[in-house]
Formats: structure tokens, C-alpha cells, sequence
């Protein structure tokens, strides 16, 4: 009998503001210890919270782009604990009235093995909400003691909170794909996970299908996909392993040691704090107007699923080509580009975005933001593409050049004599002279060997050296060998 | 000169009759002189005050001067001050220079007020009496057997006691009004919000305000005038246009309307105070007032409200101090928790502790609902009552103590006892009024009794005007203690 794997995932976005917020300390990331901790991130008695409306305006951004209910008020609470990194003893976060409530967003979930056939999924989302961060201990400097970073305290978080309606660990790692590629496409965060700009907390139980959730275990602050998709597969295992040991699953927070592969305890019982949550009076409650929604709305770009929809039904693109090209805003913005060069060629642009230039950004370890070629200049080659100046193969060799020395697909093509030959009277005469020179090859095909037509279309090509147009070739060989 | 209110000693410095550091110098001999029996002032800054002073004179000779300026005031240990202690009353905060400056303050600096010293207090403004500051108690000027009252023990004390010209204080739930009674002086606790509380160190949050106190209502009409403002750096702070406090005072109180809650005039209050009360209100019948019985029912739940309340934020409030980053760290300590366990057992006295106890409880998870959420409940009623009120009258007038200074370490091991000397202040606090308290005679062992007026939001000026048109008939307020 098989388990069914249930997983809902907490993932923490920083917001991309430039301040903190509750103060006007800067956010900027990599600064030395503690320079970036004014009166109100270093809690110094009798200091107030003031709210960064910048990070209102990312949230209902995210709000907006997951079609989730923006409350027209909601409320701060603080969360009660002492740690040293939490300089006021309380965190000032949501509780009841979270700004932006239930939402969802569609994924693309590739399997990770067999055949399957990737899908679309829509998992939805509990909550988002707004708080602020901790700051840093630093462990085991030389002298032995812990040292406390207060830069990061007040930076921005939005917390956002799904329903457990994942089922695999690839539908997990398509959505925490989903929302950093969202994050970023709506410019809320950067996305940066090694700088821990995006944090996943992840929850996973087992149950025999139609039963009951069972006891889940969270493992905490996840930052890279790969790791979430390691940590999910050994927890899971050693759920299944432990209940058919006989064993019972105790809710606990883990962490997972990515040398290991391995995930462990790190608190036994989640519900030992008792974080006395209370409505900060220090804080009015946040409310946001219709007005205020309809502004933030119109600074929204337009978002993958609309930019999907609209390359389908008005370029003509597959709905998989579509979801490739929305998978990044710089994708998306690469190819819009482009296409402005060759505007009845999108199937083309799209071939050339997918095909070519993601292999080469992926041989060289680079990421669209970092292509070698502008989406001027690949234009710029397409359009020679399309009017027929270059064949395909010609167009290889110009997009090599472009990629390794840059310059201009004119230029380029110009110098290395690329130039397609669509000369209808010098393609006659070439395959006048095949026909002549292997008089015993066209007798077999005339006498029925259709398959010798790509021999001569060979031949004229290495003839022509590749510059034959080869609609036209394969049109006049026809009529030739036809006799 | 120390007999003089604040427009007189403006007028005096203008005329240049003396300078502010002749001012300044007086008062610092008289602290020196008084202090040490009194115990009002914690920290004294002579240098800083005199230097201050230099700067007066300097804007009175080029003509820059304001209505404050130059002009002797004492700051309660509440408010954080650039370069000085800020202590709070406690041991918590024994070493705590304040990098920066509380609103409050900078609105007196930019006035050109001078700060005379930081005024003693009961540690985080928790009590009644001023007997659980850190800093020992404040003597009561009129008996230095009796208590000044809490927690701006230490500023009403100085007022009495002309150590300074007139001070700020802060009240939660009376903390202005019952030491202002007990010593003698006006106070004034202004609506909830029209003093940003930035650099103010937080008890509870939803209830703490800043006020003036000091010698006649025309005085704290000035003082407010300098203490209220928008400020963007508290998010509870009111945008409003600024207004001039002292523009009723003068107008006649024909057809004013004074409400009296029966619940004010019942079981626990003193024989004494309730004759002086009286008295007063005859007094505002002469000045051509007429008097409304009105109801408060809901005034008997204040203080149990109270004590949900202001725990629950103060325990809160106060968890910053944990001898991490700054303040009282406990000298041994075996491992992190063992360290906030035993900074905070020794830095923070026996009320503070215990409000946080209850505090913490209140809010814990099976408790929430119970207390806090229900005592949220209550307290929207309670403002409610006023509102009804404020449609048949137009101030509330009672005692603001149910009895005059008592004796130091008379409620001492009473804490209940001790938190019904604010039953008449709490409700107020819980609305968000405006309250005050002026002297309308005495009780009693010759102590002070205390007039309160309840405002609606927003009515300060009216209510100064109020007690002005008082103060012009009678001389209850210019009365001194003698014998210190």
C-alpha cells in the first residue's frame, strides 16, 4: 500500500525596499556589523515603529498578482520571545488580520522520473503577511563568544503561507520556483537566495490516501531548491520508515545538514513557546483604500499567466512555449525585444529564445540577465532569417560569432560570406551538373529509390557550401529529377 | 521670583530684570539646598542647564526669544535627554546615557526652555507613591512623612516645592493628576495622542500620555502649547492643526455645564476630600455653572480593566531590557537564559516585576480571551460612558483622590489598596480624555485635595479655562508648603 505525501510550504520574501519596515535604517545587504542599526533596531528605550509604506505596496503586489483578498485593514501583533538577536523581546508580525488573505497561483510540475508527462497544478495560497525580521548571532568568533548583527533586524519580510496541497516533492519545488520566479517578475524581492532573500520553511506528513492529515514535521529555512528537494525526500522516507517500524512521527522543527542529506530535530515540541501574541498598540491598525489598491495596480507589469495567454492567442505560440518564455521577466522582456525585429516571426524568436540561446546560457553556467547578446542583436539575426539572407545553418554560424565576439548579424554575415544564394539560375545550373555527374544515382531514383533525394540535396548544399536557399534547392531538384 | 508664574518670569527675563542664568543659578542653590531631604530631582546636569541658559539670554538679545524661553523646567526620568541619564526609576537603567532626545524634550530645547534635571519617579512610572523607584522615595513637601504620590512623584514634589518653574509628567492611569492632588499643583493629562510619545520609555503603550504640571492652569496652558504637535515618528502621534491653549482663558464659565458622577461620590472617599470637592463645586455655582448628576456605571470595572491592560503592554514593553545591548547586566551568569533571568531579577524591582508576571499571564495562550480580549471589551464601554455623559454635560468634575498623602510605607504591602488611589484617574486613561487636577483646598492633616475636571477629547482649552476662572476666585493654587 502506497503513502500519500502532503506538504505546505512558509516561504519568507524580504521586500525589496530600500529601508526597513519600521525605520529609515538601510537594508542593503553585506554592510560591517551593526552599521545599519539605528535607535529603532537597536529597540533603545522609548523608540516608536513607523510603517515602510513600500512594504505595503509589495504586498499588495503580491496580493494582486495571486488574485488574493487585500484586507482594507489589518493589524500588527507582536510575537513574544526573548533571543538576543530579537533586540525588543517581540517581533512585530500578523496574526489575525493578515494584509493579503487567501489567494492562489498555477505551477508547472515537471516529474522528476518515469514518463510522465509534466502538468499544471494550482495550489492555494492561506495568507500573506507582513513582519520584520531578526537580526544575526554570529557563533564562534575567535575569543569564543557569540556576537549579535543587528543590520538585518527590521528588514522587511513578507511571509507567505500555502495550504498543504502539495503532493510530491517536485510539485513543492515547482511552487517555491513559481513564487521566486513571481517575487521577482513583480520586482518585490530580489529573489537572492544565498543572501537569504528568499527562505522556505517547509511542512511534510505521510497518510494512507483518504485518511486523515498525520503529524508533520517543519523543516526550516531552506534556501536553495536542490536542498528542498534532498530535504523533502529523506524526511519522507523517514516518516514512512518510522510509522512502518512501528514508530509515531512527533510534530518538531528540523533542519536539514546539506553534507548529510540528512534532516534532524531541532526543538521536539513546536508549541512549547508560548509567543503571547497581542495587537502592537504601538501601531495603528494598517488600512488600505480601494484607491490605494487601484495605484498600486497600475505600476503592476503585466504578469506571466496574462503574458502567456496573450502568446498564445496572439502569436500563435504553444501554450509550452508560452510558459518557457514567461518563466522569467528577463526572458519575457528578452523575447519581446527581440520580436520587435521580426514581428511575424514569433514561432521563429521563440525557437531561437528556447532552443540556441537557453543551451548556450546553460553550457556557460549564465542566466538570462547575463546574456552575451542584446535582444537587439538577435533580432537583428532572425530578421536576416527571415527575409532569407541566411538558411538555418547560416544563422548557427552568425549566432556563434554573435555569442563569442558580438557585433552585427550584417556585419557578420557580410565578412564570412554567409550570404544564402536564392538565385533560382545559379541553383539550375548546380543541380544540372549533380544530375550530370551521377547519372547512375538518378536513374535508381527515378526508378523508385525516393530516398536518394537527400543524397542530391546533399550534394547541391556542399556544392553551394551551404548557401543554397533550401526551399528553392529542394523545389528545382524535384522538377529535375523528375526529368 | 520662585512665587512667580511662567509669563511673569518671561516678562522678567525679557525686561531683562534678570538673565536666565541669574534664573537658572537660583534654582540650582534651592535644588541643592532642598534636594536632599526632598529627593525630587535623580540627576542634576548643572553645566548642561547653565549652558542652556547662556543660550537664552543669547535669544533674548537677539530677539529670537519664545513664551519658554530661558525659563528654569524640570524633565521626568521618563523621557529620554541627549547626554543624560535616563534611568526611568529603576536599577534597570542605573548607566543608561540617552543617545537622543524624546519629543518632548526637543520641543522644550527648541523653545529655549532650560532642563533643570531629570525628576525621580516610581521605576517605570509603576505606583502610586513613588515608593518603588530605585532612587528612594520622594518626600511629600507639605509633610516629608507622607508621599507625593505616583509615579510623577519626583516633578509634583519639585513644582510644590519651587525646585524648578514648572515640569513634565506622564500618565497612564493618573500618574499626572493624583501626585499633582497630593502635592498641591495643577497637572494637566492632555487627550491620548496630541503628545508624541517618541523617546517617552513606554509602560503601556495604549494608555501612556505626556503633560504639563506645574503652578496655575495659565501655566500649563503655556507649557502645552510647546509640549503638543504631530510627530511623524509615532504612529499614534494626531495630525492637527496647532492650536493656542491659552486662547479661553478669560471667558466667563455662565451656562457651563459640570456633570458629577454618582460613582465618584460614593463608599471610599475620604470625608475631607468630598467637603473640599464641595466646596469647589459651590465655588463654579458662584462663577455662574450649573451642575448635572450624571452616571458612569461602568467606572467600577476601570481598575480591574486597568490591571489587564497596562500589564499585558508593559510586559511587553519591557522585554527590551534584557542586559543585551544596554543597561543592567547581572555580573554572574551561568548561560543566556541564566543571564535574562538574573538581569532582569536584579535590574527590575518588585511592582515591575509583578505587573509583568500578571502581564505575562494575561496573554498567555488559554488566557487571551478570558482577560485581555474581555477586558478590551470593557474598556470600550467604559469610553462609551463618557460619551453619554458629554451629551448632558460639558466637564466632569470630582475628586482626584479618594484621600490626601498618605504615609510613606502605609500601602506598601498592599498593592490593591495602593491601585485605588487611581480609581477616579484610571477611566480616563481607558477613554483617551483629557483630565487634570487642581488644588481646591485642604483635607485632613492640612495635605492637599485635588479638583479633577474630565474634558471631552480635545477640549484642553476649555478645561484650562475652567480651572483659570477657578484659580482667578480662590488662591488654593498659590499656596506654598511651608516649613521645608
Amino acid at each position: 500500500m502506497t503513502w500519500e505525501i502532503v506538504i505546505g510550504l512558509e516561504v519568507h520574501t524580504q521586500l525589496s525596499t530600500d529601508t526597513k519596515i519600521f525605520s529609515g535604517a538601510s537594508t542593503k545587504f553585506g554592510a560591517e556589523p551593526n552599521t545599519q542599526a539605528d535607535a529603532v533596531s537597536l529597540a533603545l528605550p522609548g523608540v516608536l515603529p513607523v510603517l515602510n509604506k513600500g512594504a505595503v505596496e509589495r504586498a499588495i503586489k503580491f496580493g494582486l498578482a495571486t488574485g488574493a483578498h487585500i484586507a482594507p485593514r489589518s493589524v500588527f501583533a507582536r510575537k513574544n520571545y526573548f533571543y538576543p538577536d530579537l533586540p525588543k523581546g517581540y517581533q512585530i508580525s500578523q496574526m489575525d488580520l493578515p494584509v493579503v488573505g487567501q489567494g492562489a497561483i498555477t505551477i508547472q510540475v515537471e516529474p522528476l522520473s518515469g514518463n510522465a508527462k509534466p502538468y499544471e497544478k494550482t495550489v492555494r495560497l492561506t495568507r500573506a503577511h507582513l513582519e520584520e525580521d531578526a537580526g544575526k548571532s554570529v557563533h564562534g568568533d575567535s575569543q569564543g563568544v557569540t556576537g549579535i548583527d543587528l543590520n538585518r533586524a527590521g528588514t522587511p519580510l513578507l511571509e507567505i503561507v500555502s495550504e498543504p496541497d502539495m503532493r510530491s516533492a517536485a510539485e513543492a519545488v515547482a511552487y517555491a520556483k513559481a513564487l521566486h520566479s513571481l517575487v521577482r517578475w513583480i520586482g518585490i524581492c530580489d529573489g537572492n537566495m544565498q543572501e537569504g532573500s528568499f527562505r522556505c520553511d517547509v511542512n511534510v506528513s505521510v497518510r494512507k490516501p483518504g485518511q486523515p492529515f498525520g503529524t508533520r514535521r517543519e523543516i526550516k529555512n531552506l534556501n536553495s531548491f536542490k536542498f528542498m528537494q534532498q530535504a523533502i525526500d529523506y524526511e519522507v522516507q523517514w516518516q514512512i520508515d518510522t510509522i512502518e517500524n512501528g514508530g509515531k512521527v512527533q510534530q518538531a522543527t528540523i533542519l536539514f545538514n546539506p553534507d548529510t542529506g540528512e534532516t534532524r530535530a531541532m526543538r521536539s515540541k513546536e508549541d512549547a513557546h508560548d509567543y503571547r501574541y497581542f495587537p502592537d498598540p504601538d501601531l495603528l491598525p494598517l488600512e488600505i483604500s480601494e484607491e490605494w489598491k487601484e495605484q498600486v495596480r497600475a505600476t503592476m507589469p503585466e504578469l506571466p499567466q496574462d503574458k502567456q495567454a496573450r502568446y498564445v492567442g496572439e502569436l500563435g505560440l504553444s501554450a509550452y512555449d508560452a510558459s518557457i518564455l514567461t518563466s522569467s521577466r528577463e526572458m519575457a522582456d528578452f523575447f519581446e525585444a527581440a520580436l520587435r525585429a521580426v514581428p511575424a516571426q514569433a514561432k521563429i524568436c521563440a525557437n531561437w529564445l528556447i532552443g540556441e540561446v537557453s543551451a548556450q546560457l546553460n553550457r556557460d553556467g549564465l542566466d538570462m540577465a547575463q546574456c552575451p547578446i542584446s535582444a537587439q542583436q538577435l533580432g537583428g539575426m532572425l530578421a536576416c532569417i527571415a527575409d532569407g539572407t541566411i538558411s538555418n545553418s547560416g544563422a548557427k554560424e552568425v549566432f556563434r560569432t554573435l555569442w563569442a565576439e558580438g557585433g552585427e548579424a550584417d556585419a557578420i554575415i557580410e565578412a564570412k560570406g554567409l550570404k544564402q544564394v536564392s538565385d533560382s539560375g545559379a541553383i539550375e545550373a548546380l543541380v544540372d551538373e549533380i544530375i550530370a555527374g551521377n547519372a547512375e544515382k538518378v536513374a535508381e531514383y527515378r526508378s523508385g529509390k525516393d530516398k536518394l533525394f537527400g543524397f542530391f540535396v546533399g550534394l547541391a548544399m556542399k556544392a553551394s557550401k551551404g548557401k543554397a536557399n533550401p526551399a528553392q534547392l529542394n523545389e528545382i531538384l524535384k522538377q529535375k529529377l523528375a526529368g | 521670583m520662585f512665587e512667580s508664574s511662567l509669563k511673569q518670569l518671561g516678562d522678567a527675563l525679557r525686561a531683562k530684570k534678570i538673565s536666565s542664568v541669574e534664573l537658572t543659578q537660583l534654582y540650582l542653590d534651592r535644588i541643592a539646598k532642598l534636594n536632599p531631604e526632598l529627593n525630587a530631582y535623580v540627576t542634576l546636569n548643572p553645566e548642561t542647564s547653565l549652558t542652556q541658559a547662556r543660550e537664552a539670554d543669547a535669544r533674548f538679545a537677539a530677539g529670537t526669544a519664545e513664551a519658554l524661553t530661558g525659563i528654569p523646567i524640570a524633565q521626568k526620568d521618563i523621557f529620554c535627554a541627549k547626554g543624560w541619564l535616563t534611568t526611568c526609576g529603576s536599577k534597570m537603567l542605573h548607566n543608561f546615557v540617552s543617545p537622543y532626545d524624546a519629543h518632548v524634550i526637543s520641543q522644550f530645547n527648541n523653545a529655549g526652555a532650560i532642563n533643570l534635571g531629570k525628576t525621580n519617579m516610581d521605576e517605570f512610572a509603576m505606583g502610586s507613591s513613588n515608593e518603588t523607584s530605585h532612587y528612594g522615595s520622594v518626600k511629600n513637601p507639605w509633610d516629608t512623612s507622607r508621599v507625593p504620590g505616583g509615579s510623577s512623584g519626583g516633578t509634583a514634589a519639585a513644582v510644590a516645592a519651587r525646585l524648578c518653574a514648572a515640569a513634565t509628567g506622564t500618565d497612564t492611569g493618573g500618574s499626572i493628576r493624583q501626585p499633582a492632588a497630593l502635592c498641591g499643583i495643577s497637572g494637566l493629562k492632555p487627550t491620548y495622542g496630541t503628545v508624541s510619545r517618541y523617546g517617552m520609555i513606554a509602560f503601556a503603550s495604549s494608555l501612556d500620555q505626556a503633560g504639563p504640571m506645574g503652578r496655575s492652569a495659565e501655566d500649563l496652558a503655556l507649557l502645552l502649547n510647546s509640549m503638543v504637535g504631530f510627530d511623524e515618528r509615532d504612529s499614534t502621534s494626531l495630525k492637527r492643526d496647532k492650536e493656542d491653549y491659552s486662547r479661553d482663558l478669560g471667558k466667563p464659565l455662565n451656562g457651563l455645564r459640570i456633570g458629577l458622577p454618582k460613582e465618584f461620590f460614593a463608599e471610599g472617599l475620604g470625608n475631607d476630600v468630598a467637603q473640599a470637592v464641595d466646596a469647589a463645586i459651590t465655588e463654579y455655582k458662584k462663577l455662574g455653572a450649573t451642575v448635572v448628576d450624571i452616571s458612569l456605571p461602568n467606572t467600577r470595572l476601570s481598575i480591574p480593566v486597568y490591571y489587564v491592560l497596562a500589564p499585558a503592554e508593559a510586559s511587553s514593553n519591557l522585554s527590551r531590557f534584557d542586559g543585551v545591548r544596554y543597561g543592567y547586566r547581572a555580573p554572574e551568569y551561568t548561560d543566556l537564559a541564566d543571564m535574562y533571568e538574573k538581569s532582569r531579577a536584579q535590574g527590575f524591582g518588585a511592582e515591575v516585576k509583578r505587573r509583568i508576571m500578571i502581564g505575562t499571564y494575561v496573554l498567555s495562550h488559554g488566557y487571551y480571551d478570558a482577560y485581555y480580549l474581555q477586558a478590551q471589551k470593557i474598556r470600550r464601554l467604559i469610553a462609551q460612558d463618557f460619551t453619554e455623559a458629554f451629551k448632558l454635560c460639558d466637564v466632569i468634575m470630582g475628586p482626584t483622590s479618594p484621600s490626601t498623602a498618605f504615609k510613606l510605607g502605609e500601602k506598601g504591602d498592599d498593592p490593591v489598596q495602593m491601585y485605588l488611589s487611581d480609581i477616579y484617574t484610571i477611566a480616563v486613561n481607558l477613554a483617551g480624555l483629557p483630565g487634570m487636577s487642581i488644588p481646591c483646598g485642604f483635607g485632613d492633616n492640612a495635605m492637599p485635595v485635588g479638583l479633577q475636571i474630565i474634558g471631552n477629547y480635545f477640549d484642553e482649552a476649555r478645561m484650562l479655562n475652567v480651572a483659570h476662572q477657578y484659580q482667578l476666585a480662590t488662591d488654593w493654587h498659590s499656596r506654598a508648603p511651608q516649613g521645608i
